[in-house]
């Protein structure tokens, strides 16, 4: 008998069907990757499994089956029993899944308090020998310590040590690892791994990223728009995909598609932009001081990609905001080939952020948002504006009939796309763009990928392309520099630093990349 | 954490001493005065002159920039001056008033608290929507009852209509319910309402399911995490209340009349009893002054985050 069985459920939001009769089966011990991109009713399927969906959401019919009870017909509070004791659960957002008032020992040791395993004593013993088997130092001091002390990876180990702490027989393990650094995202992964061996607990891994479900599952399955389109052994699927939306996953993952390196021609004039010993000091307290970027140098060919990578609180977006002139730098000079003083910098250099829907102001249509900077710097009349914005969208391939839309009824990568015309607008040659296809789903961060190399080639750009992600940095980045604390520790073209890394950070960043056809 | 409780309370003797000052300074500015008001009475057939003279009496005859520094350090020394209407010092009068409104007003934020409560509670545990807007709507109808108003309806309803609270010569426990009453509900309304706010805003955060998933009930959840976490806005909302309480008993202890803080201030303005009313405005900026002090004291016990800042 499985130990997980679901039965053609279906699962609505206010009518509105969100999962459409899927069935598919967890055996004990066994790691099953449900993948899919948002809104293929992955995180909902998870939620209904452990009983947290949201209060405006209703299972339809189907069954869930834990060993021979079905708990789609239990109620909430008979759900209670089941939560923490025979499930468990590792959420998508470390950062914001403890609560921040509450020490670490006492989040610990709550599920032992709520199913009343034991006295104040053993749960005090029980915490720290749980913290100390997810891998935390000093588990007795760290009990004592609060969320906000802990790092984004400790967080996570904490996390997991809460959903282990009964021994369920199954965990569910939403997204454990999208907000986390690629090194850490390694890590934890394996302490999943580690901890499925050793209990014997079955894992039911919910991803947006097919390179960590194909590197980590023993069964996939693929979700879209509410229903499976394809499930089997992850390396047969992967081996041989057959639904059509599998191969495309596929294609587009930059994890697991392997393309041509970028290469440059020789550059003929002078580099676009010239960066040398930039440093940026912050105050961190009354006379301490932090180094964000500590002597950072490097040179972008005209009309080529050049990628800061790192991961977070290396200081490359603090660069990147110097470079933009955003943030005055301490020391060092950033010079950008042609751009003018004050005002007209603006409209040689532009930024395009990492959250489309946070930078982009709501109450403005498409129309208005493309259009502001024209206005700003007073480009044209009324008539020739509109042809522009009109032209604009048609460059970045959004249909004309979004003009008048605002941001909330846009797709992410539609709001991208919208980012990238205003960006445009005003015809700048360099193009920062920080973290700008890190929040969107794969076959959208392939399109909007794609589009950026097109724009390249045909409006000989310069882009600065900061980003975590060295997939995609392999896939755009003509040039590559990695940085690490604040210092770059390594830089060269993208072939040379991707197949002959230089820097022992380097190699460990690489090899941190899921890749399960190497 | 020393260096940051001394600035504070560096910072709350100096919003004391700019209470004094504008204090000073406005009923300084009022037209009229105490004397005259007591002295200018055609039966006691005083002459302009001689009111003059008892003006100067009570003043020193000294210049302004003396007389306030006078005044100021008087009330550094904690002595209030007279009164004028009564003679009597302002502390003695001061004295007779205050437990009489420390009960009331105690006793009402305490209720006010409470009603807060369990309004903010009842509509965070309700899963029933009707019920939850109507809990919901309870604040802004507490809000827009005038506590006068309220005041005379109480006395109308429960003393006799209903006879349960005796109106002359109750024990004073009994004298206290409905004043309680009256002060508290316009009060409760804008902490319930910061409460049941920020209940709501608590509970999307991605820490909430999270406890659900190790088997919480929805009232440990409540309880444990939830209402810790919306504890802090409501308390800087509680904090600013205390200046509204202070207004309301002035009301409350006139329609009950209940001789307290309240009942001397409204004497003390008729008979522009400018030492009294100082007195009065440093007392109440004080009770102001201190508690919102507790509270900020309190921010990081209450939330570690705020502890590094500190």
């Amino acid at each position: 008998m499985s130990l997980l069985d679901v039965r053609d459920l279906a699962v609505s939001y206010n009518g509105r069907r969100a999962v459409e009769g899927i069935s598919f089966t967890v055996e004990p011990g066994e790691t099953v990757a449900v993948v899919g991109e948002s809104g293929s009713g992955k995180s909902t399927t998870a939620h209904a499994i452990i009983g947290l969906l949201p209060g405006n959401a209703t299972v339809d019919q189907g069954q869930i089956l834990l060993g021979d009870t079905d708990l789609a017909t239990w109620s909430s509070r008979r759900m209670e029993s089941v939560r923490g004791v025979r499930i468990g659960l590792v959420p998508q957002d470390p950062a914001n899944s403890l609560d921040p008032v509450k020490t670490i020992g006492a989040q610990v040791g709550e599920v032992l308090r709520i199913h009343r395993r034991g006295d104040r004593r053993t749960i005090a013993r029980r915490v720290v020998d749980l913290l100390t088997r997810v891998g935390l130092p000093e588990a007795e001091a760290l009990a004592r310590r609060y969320p906000h002390e802990l790092s984004g990876g400790m967080r996570q180990r904490v996390l997991i040590a809460i959903a282990i702490a009964l021994e369920p027989s199954l965990i569910i393990a939403d997204e454990p690892t999208s907000a986390l650094d690629v090194t850490v995202q390694r890590r934890i992964l394996d302490l999943i791994d580690d901890l499925r061996t050793e209990f014997g607990t079955a894992v039911l891994l919910v991803t947006h990223d097919l390179g960590v479900a194909a590197d980590r599952s023993d069964r996939l399955v693929v979700m879209k728009d509410g229903r499976i389109e394809e499930q089997g052994p992850s390396a047969a699927v992967l081996a041989d995909p057959r639904a059509a939306y599998t191969k495309q996953l596929l294609h587009d993952a930059p994890a697991l598609s392997v393309r041509e390196f970028r290469t440059a021609e020789p550059p003929v004039r002078e580099p676009a932009i010239v960066v040398r010993d930039l440093v940026k000091e912050f105050r961190a307290g009354p006379s301490a001081v932090s180094r964000a970027v500590d002597g950072v140098s490097f040179e972008v060919a005209h009309g080529t990609t050049h990628a800061l990578v790192g991961e977070s609180g290396s200081g490359k977006t603090t660069t990147a905001r110097m470079v933009v002139r955003l943030t005055r730098p301490t020391s060092g000079t950033v010079e950008i080939a042609g751009a003018g003083p004050g005002r007209l910098f603006r409209r040689h250099v532009q930024l395009v952020y990492q959250n489309p829907y946070g930078s982009l102001d709501p109450r403005q249509s498409v129309a208005e948002i493309v259009e502001e900077p024209l206005r700003n710097f007073r480009l044209g009349d009324r008539a020739a504006r509109r042809a522009r914005v009109g032209d604009l969208l048609e460059r970045v391939a959004l249909p004309k009939d979004l003009l008048t839309r605002k941001p909330r009824e846009l797709s992410g990568g539609q709001r991208q796309r919208v980012a990238i015309a205003r960006a445009l607008a005003v015809e700048p040659e360099v193009v920062v763009l920080d973290e700008a296809v890190s929040a969107l789903d794969v076959t959208v961060q392939a399109q909007i990928l794609d589009l950026l190399e097109q724009l390249q080639r045909e409006l000989g750009l310069t882009y600065l392309f900061i980003s975590h992600d060295l997939a995609v940095v392999r896939q755009i980045s003509h040039t590559v520099s990695v940085m690490n604390q604040g210092r770059i520790v390594e830089s060269g073209s993208t072939s040379q630093v991707f197949t002959d890394p230089g820097h022992e950070y380097t190699r460990e960043l690489l090899a941190a990349i899921p890749e399960p056809v190497r | 954490m020393t260096r940051y409780l001394l600035s504070r309370v560096g910072q709350a003797a100096l919003v004391l001493w700019a209470a004094f000052t504008a204090g000073y300074i406005l009923l300084q500015l009022l037209p009229g005065d105490s004397v005259l008001i007591k002295f200018q009475n055609p039966e006691l057939g005083l002459s302009p002159e001689q009111i003059a003279e008892i003006r100067a009496y009570y003043s020193g005859g000294n210049p302004p920039l003396v007389d306030y520094l006078h005044t100021l350090l008087g009330f550094a020394r904690g002595s209030f001056g007279y009164s004028i209407d009564t003679g009597t010092p302002v502390v003695e009068r001061l004295a007779e008033a205050l437990p009489e409104t420390a009960k009331l007003a105690s006793a009402g934020f305490l209720l006010a608290v409470l009603i807060a409560l369990v309004i903010a509670f009842a509509a965070g545990y309700s899963r029933t929507s009707w019920i939850r807007g109507a809990l919901l709507s309870m604040p802004s109808l507490f809000v827009s009852v005038p506590v006068f108003w309220l005041g005379i309806v109480l006395i109308q309803v429960f003393s006799f209509r209903l006879g349960l609270v005796p109106v002359i010569g109750g024990s004073p426990a009994q004298q206290l319910i409905l004043p309680v009453l009256t002060l508290a509900v316009p009060i409760s309304a804008p902490i319930a309402q910061v409460l049941a706010r920020s209940i709501d805003q608590v509970y999307t955060q991605p820490f909430v399911p999270v406890v659900a998933a190790k088997g919480a009930s929805r009232w440990w959840i409540l309880w444990r995490h939830v209402a810790r976490n919306a504890v802090l806005p409501t308390l800087t909302m509680a904090g600013l209340t205390i200046g509204e309480l202070i207004a309301g008993s002035v009301v409350t202890e006139t329609v009950f009349g209940r001789n307290g803080i309240g009942r001397l201030t409204e004497q003390a303005v008729n008979a522009q009893d400018t030492p009294v009313m100082l007195a009065i405005v440093v007392l109440a900026a004080t009770v102001f002054v201190l508690v919102n002090l507790v509270i900020d004291l309190l921010f990081p016990v209450l939330d570690p985050r705020l502890e590094v800042a500190a």
